[in-house]
């Protein structure tokens, strides 16, 4: 079959439809109009390679974090297709995966840009179903991309392995049968920081939010005020900031007046560190309150942010999925493939991203099909290790992993570049576990396209 | 509501529409004077923020050296890098070079954002002076995302801080100024200085437009271009002169701007719309119009973010900049102090 | 024929021809080549030519022809997207009320804030629209969460009551369709090495658009139009003459907004979910650039227009770094690095560039837009070759 040979050389991922349209096409030159019910499911491989779809903000201010993201997919197909040094696949409790891509095929991908938009996000997930026939959509940068995605994805009936976000509502009230994340969230953060605040900062004290004004910004919100007034916290005041602000002063000015002792930052990205870096700015992190030092706290931290806001991270306190100063075998595996490829050390992203890749892959191999519902039913309850996070598992009702938090704190004194958090604590996964019908919502049954 | 309070959110206000103003004033200079639709303007004041962060890289250009005794992220020996301006200044003299590197930036940046303003105008906006405002809007738009996306491919898209000089770090303390109480009423060093800049800028450029020949040619030339030209003055050569001048002022309130919040290449997409709305909102073809609407939106914008006004107006924070647009216009048919007939049709 | 003229009736039909013979046209590159990546006749995409095709015809009605420049458009496609989902999760997912629902309450949002914002003229009307714009996406991402889903944006959900659908039992949210034909569905083709996508939801779309473009044509060409024209040419000396211009302006601005919200619902037929960042002032800029770039005041510009921004935001932004090696693997190695490394900042993440450059190179050379500009070009080759007979 020259076709079928020019692709591979090629090495493009066509749709694969033609390619088993491809003997009819030798025999004879009419039309063939290809049924839309010949597979067992939406996009099904039948050639020798299979198609994922990375959809990163490549444009925007979340553009740098995109790009680790797409870092960390780019070797993770490398580590699945045999290449390199095997990464997170060598510590990994599961060893379905053979270094021979999934299911024999070799793994070959489609980039889109989300420029985190939610609309343009779907537009890309849908061109790389209708056009590259993908059949797994992850990425992102944030919730309200996931959740659009997820939502496309469920309707496309494709499987969607959620990228960076944090909203309670991505497995909660916005859950899909067909959706997975990986990343942990607010609910996590609040009830990991909650305990380390208490231990440092004592239990009377008095807190003032700055809230994103926006879904994740009310979920984490939520989250760290229910938990720190939990150990007796009192909570002064909490403020909507717009997304859209840039200059924060006028938010932050009033906050010492207010009688609050600790400021909570409910901000991401460029909101966190404008808004971070006016606090420090209006002395916040050396003021004095109610006797005691005045404190600031990020719930979600992340290393390019903290990049961002230079020296001001220094002392601060927040949570992080994952960071790459850990010291187990994963971690360590993972840091040095990725470290020795790009010379620097991978973002919490680019992490998610990479073990979301190899679960699915993972799940795939044990289901013995892409079929997104037999690929979910393996995700489902799995247990696994070894990718980083220690024991987690993939809970069934609502399609969250839970595992390990990492409370961290900007560091003091910094060793290199990179070295801008250190970790302050190991949150167990049993105390960040809920139960799973508090946020609502409704997984829906898995949708095979 | 303490006085204290509302005299802080003055201060804030008078901060934030110092950039506000800064920023209209150049965009006033080419828009409402020269009469083209400069999508490009938040770009200037972009760059002009960048010109900070290149010089402290240029001054933190270092040699580098193998420590055995550290290690990096990967187990290899780790680098230390040391400053050449330390070198060569040795390390206290150095590291405050560094340190006063956007101040310094200032000097840095007047020549490269004239110089910008220049090859702008005479090899691309002088030969639109003629065409339709659409072409201009699509010209200056398209350009203005070329700046960015060039300076994205440079610096990346991650924020970069170039935090001010450790002298500017810490409160000035009004309240002790004007007996209200030592501690009462704190502002930071460095936003006073951007307000102190901010006026002394407004100021040079008023006086110069109003106290000398060139400004007076020019501020004609606005009037009526053709009558001026016919008198034989070379009025086009003062036009790409107002234009550099335009980029500079742009580009310092860039500058000065990058401790405030550390940029990206997006931070003058962010202040492109609300510089429109204030020029407009001050009156087309007004400057002292551009400076008074910068500043009252900048004061009511402080004011709707306080605690209890937005308990009262849930959500009034995001929109008062635009609901104040709207009752102005609405009042005064060409903004606080426009000329008739500029931009009317 | 249908009231047109015969070169109407000829433009209407050349634009019918190639709206139905898409699917083929876009997809000019067999499969298994290399250049398939720039084939565009794939669904989504062409759904959306489409549906910005129809919302930048409808701006140039106000704009094209009265020349008032509204910054604010995209608040009523904002408004018609949100009405349509609404109505989607309300009575029925047939797609029909919803696109109906969408154009009627853009239409009215339109005429309350074109009421206001016409009070002023020039770049003061320009700044009212954009705030009562920048408003609404404000309001819709922040403090409306409950109605319009806030940041995450609107969608459909599966106890949702569709009060005129039967009971939903698949444990599946009903894909929008009409009268049982599901919008996603399509019959593939193929023809040698050619894959052809025959999508009903494309098909609705250019129906639509069809009626749209037609009715554009009879807007342009009546008296109406003519009074529009004459108050973009002398708004003063019309108002000397005793005709007060406003009521006309309105109604520009009511149809140019029933278009937007027309292009809202449908799609969010095609796709449902209606996200606050389609009213942002990005989004109402894009609009005013797909017009400038076709072409003001042309009848089809802004068609082309809209196709070219939507092509490269989702065809340029797609090619990576790995696929041009691919590419150019058979230059020899040192070639082939170094017309990768030229070219890859132009496309993917570096797509905004060559977005940039072709904004700038069509305005310099093309004054008047790809199909102004074309045709100036083509008048003066034209004049010339007559001028030499």
């Amino acid at each position: 079959m020259s076709i079928e040979k020019n692709l591979d050389k090629l090495q493009l991922s066509r749709r694969t439809v033609l390619k088993a349209g491809a003997a009819g096409m030798a025999a004879g030159a009419a039309p063939m109009i290809i049924p839309s019910t010949a597979h067992a499911h939406m996009n099904e491989p039948t050639g020798s390679s299979v198609t994922l779809g990375f959809n990163v903000p490549q444009s925007g201010p979340y553009a740098d974090e995109g790009a680790d993201e797409l870092r960390a997919y780019e070797l993770a197909v490398e580590h699945l297709n045999g290449g390199g040094d095997g990464g997170m696949m060598g510590t990994f409790s599961s060893k379905a995966l053979q270094g021979d891509g999934i299911l024999g095929r070799k793994v070959e991908y489609v980039t889109g840009d989300t420029q985190t938009k939610p609309d343009a996000a779907r537009a890309s997930a849908r061109s790389m179903i209708e056009k590259d026939g993908a059949v797994m959509i992850t990425g992102g940068s944030s919730s309200g991309v996931a959740v659009a995605v997820q939502a496309l994805c469920q309707e496309a009936g494709i499987i969607f392995m959620a990228g960076l976000t944090h909203s309670n509502d991505t497995t909660g009230k916005d859950k899909k049968a067909n959706g997975f994340r990986h990343f942990f969230n607010s609910y996590m953060s609040g009830a990991a920081l909650a305990p380390i605040l208490a231990a440092n900062y004592g239990t009377d004290r008095t807190a003032y939010h700055l809230t994103a004004d926006y879904n994740w910004g009310y979920t984490t919100e939520e989250a760290v005020r229910t938990s720190t007034e939990a150990i007796g916290w009192k909570t002064a005041a909490a403020v909507k900031t717009p997304l859209s602000q840039t200059d924060f002063s006028s938010y932050i000015a009033p906050v010492q007046a207010s009688g609050a002792d600790v400021l909570v930052l409910n901000h991401y990205g460029a909101n966190m560190v404008n808004s971070l870096t006016s606090a420090v700015q209006f002395g916040l992190r050396n003021a004095q309150a109610n006797g005691k030092n005045f404190e600031i706290v990020v719930p979600l931290y992340s290393r390019l942010m903290a990049k961002g806001a230079g020296e001001n991270v220094k002392g601060i306190f927040g949570s992080t999925n994952w960071h790459w100063s850990l010291s187990d075998e994963g971690s360590k595996a993972f840091v040095k493939s990725f470290g020795t490829k790009y010379g620097f050390p991978p973002s919490q992203a680019a992490h998610t991203c990479y073990v979301q890749t190899l679960l699915y892959a993972d799940a795939c191999q044990r289901a013995g099909s892409h079929n997104p519902c037999a690929v979910a039913e393996a995700l489902e309850g799995f247990e696994f290790d070894g990718l980083g996070n220690g024991p987690t598992l993939y809970r069934a009702e609502d399609h969250q992993c839970f595992k390990d938090v990492l409370v961290v704190k900007g560091k003091e004194n910094p060793d290199n570049e990179f070295d801008l958090l250190e970790i302050v604590e190991v949150t167990p996964a049993a105390q960040v576990t809920y139960d799973a019908s508090i946020f609502g919502g409704d997984l829906g049954t898995c949708n095979a396209g | 509501m303490e006085l204290s309070a509302i005299l802080l959110q003055v201060l804030n206000g008078l901060d934030k529409g110092s950039a506000y103003a800064l920023i209209a004033l150049g965009l006033t200079l080419i828009f409402g004077t020269l009469g083209v639709v400069n999508f490009a303007h938040g770009a200037l004041f972009m760059i002009g923020a960048f010109c900070s962060v290149t010089l402290q890289r240029l001054l933190s250009i270092s040699t580098v050296t193998l420590d055995e005794t550290k290690t990096d992220f990967l187990g290899n020996p780790a680098k230390i890098t040391t400053p050449y301006v330390e070198t060569w200044f040795g390390p206290e003299v150095g590291s405050a070079i560094i340190d006063w590197s956007v101040p310094l930036a200032i000097l840095f940046a007047i020549p490269i954002m004239l110089f910008i303003g220049f090859a702008m105008e005479r090899g691309l906006i002088k030969h639109f002076y003629k065409r339709p405002h659409a072409d201009q809007i699509l010209v200056t738009f398209g350009l203005a995302i070329v700046l960015q996306e060039v300076i994205k491919y440079f610096f990346g898209a991650n924020q970069i801080p170039a935090p001010a000089p450790d002298a500017f770090i810490g409160s000035f303390d009004f309240g002790e100024l004007i007996g209200m109480g030592a501690g009462t009423l704190m502002y930071p060093y460095w936003r006073i200085v951007y307000f102190l800049f901010a006026l002394i800028i407004i100021a040079a450029v008023f006086c110069f437009l109003q106290f000398t020949t060139f400004g007076m040619v020019v501020r004609a030339g606005m009037a009526d271009r053709e009558t001026v030209g016919l008198l034989g003055i070379n009025i086009d050569k003062r036009f790409t002169i107002m234009f550099g001048i335009a980029a500079a002022v742009a580009g310092l309130a860039g500058v000065m701007y990058t401790p405030i919040n550390p940029p990206n290449y997006t931070i003058g997409m962010d202040f492109l719309v609300i510089s429109f709305v204030v020029v407009v909102v001050g009156g087309m073809g007004s400057l002292g119009g551009a400076v008074l609407a910068g500043f009252i939106l900048g004061i009511l914008e402080s004011f709707a973010s306080m605690r209890q006004v937005i308990e009262l107006i849930p959500g009034i924070n995001q929109v008062v900049i635009y609901l104040a647009a709207i009752v102005i216009l609405l009042a005064r048919p060409r903004g606080l102090l426009g000329r008739k007939g500029v931009m009317e049709s | 024929m249908f009231g047109l003229s015969r070169g109407d009736a000829v433009l209407w039909l050349f634009v019918l021809l190639l709206v139905l013979a898409a699917p083929i046209l876009l997809n000019p590159f067999p499969e298994s080549s290399a250049l398939a990546q720039f084939n565009a006749g794939y669904p989504d995409l062409m759904q959306r030519f489409l549906i910005f095709g129809i919302f930048a015809v409808g701006f140039n009605i106000l704009f094209g022809l009265t020349g008032y420049l509204s910054f604010g458009h995209a608040a009523f496609l904002g408004a018609g997207s949100y009405a349509g989902v609404w109505m989607l999760k309300l009575l029925t997912i047939n797609v029909l009320p919803a696109i109906i629902i969408s154009t009627l309450v853009a239409g009215l949002f339109s005429l309350l804030i074109g009421y206001i914002s016409l009070r002023r003229s020039g770049i003061y009307f320009s700044i009212l629209t954009l705030a009562f714009a920048q408003m609404s996406f404000a309001l819709a991402a922040s403090v409306l969460t409950p109605i319009t889903g806030g940041e995450t944006g609107l969608q459909t959900a599966l106890n949702d009551p569709r009060i005129f659908d039967a009971a939903n039992t698949t444990g599946n949210i009903p894909a929008p369709s009409l009268f049982g034909m599901t919008m996603g569905d399509s019959h593939q083709v193929a023809v040698g090495d050619w894959l052809w996508t025959f999508n009903v939801g494309y098909y609705l779309c250019a129906f639509v658009m069809m009626i749209a473009f037609y009715i554009a044509i009879r807007i342009f060409r009546s008296p109406f139009g003519m009074m529009l024209k004459a108050i973009k040419s002398n708004n003063e000396r019309l108002s000397y003459t005793g005709i007060n211009p406003r009521p006309y302006t309105l109604a520009a601005f009511v149809i140019s907004g029933m278009y937007a919200g027309l292009a809202g619902g449908l799609m969010v037929a095609m796709d449902p979910l209606a996200g606050a960042e389609r009213m942002q002032w990005t989004a109402s800029g894009e609009v005013v650039l797909m017009t400038i770039l076709g072409g003001v005041g042309t009848l089809i510009g802004p068609v082309f227009g809209a196709g070219l921004i939507k092509y490269f935001e989702n065809i340029f932004s797609k090619i990576n770094e790995s696929l041009l090696q691919t590419w150019f693997s058979f230059l020899p190695d040192g070639v082939s690095d170094f017309v990768v490394t030229v070219i890859y900042p132009f496309v993917g993440k570096g797509w905004h560039l060559t977005l940039g450059l072709v904004f700038m190179l069509v305005v310099i050379f093309l004054p008047g837009g790809l199909v102004g500009g074309i045709n100036g070009l083509y008048k003066r080759i034209f004049n010339k070759s007559n001028q030499a007979n």
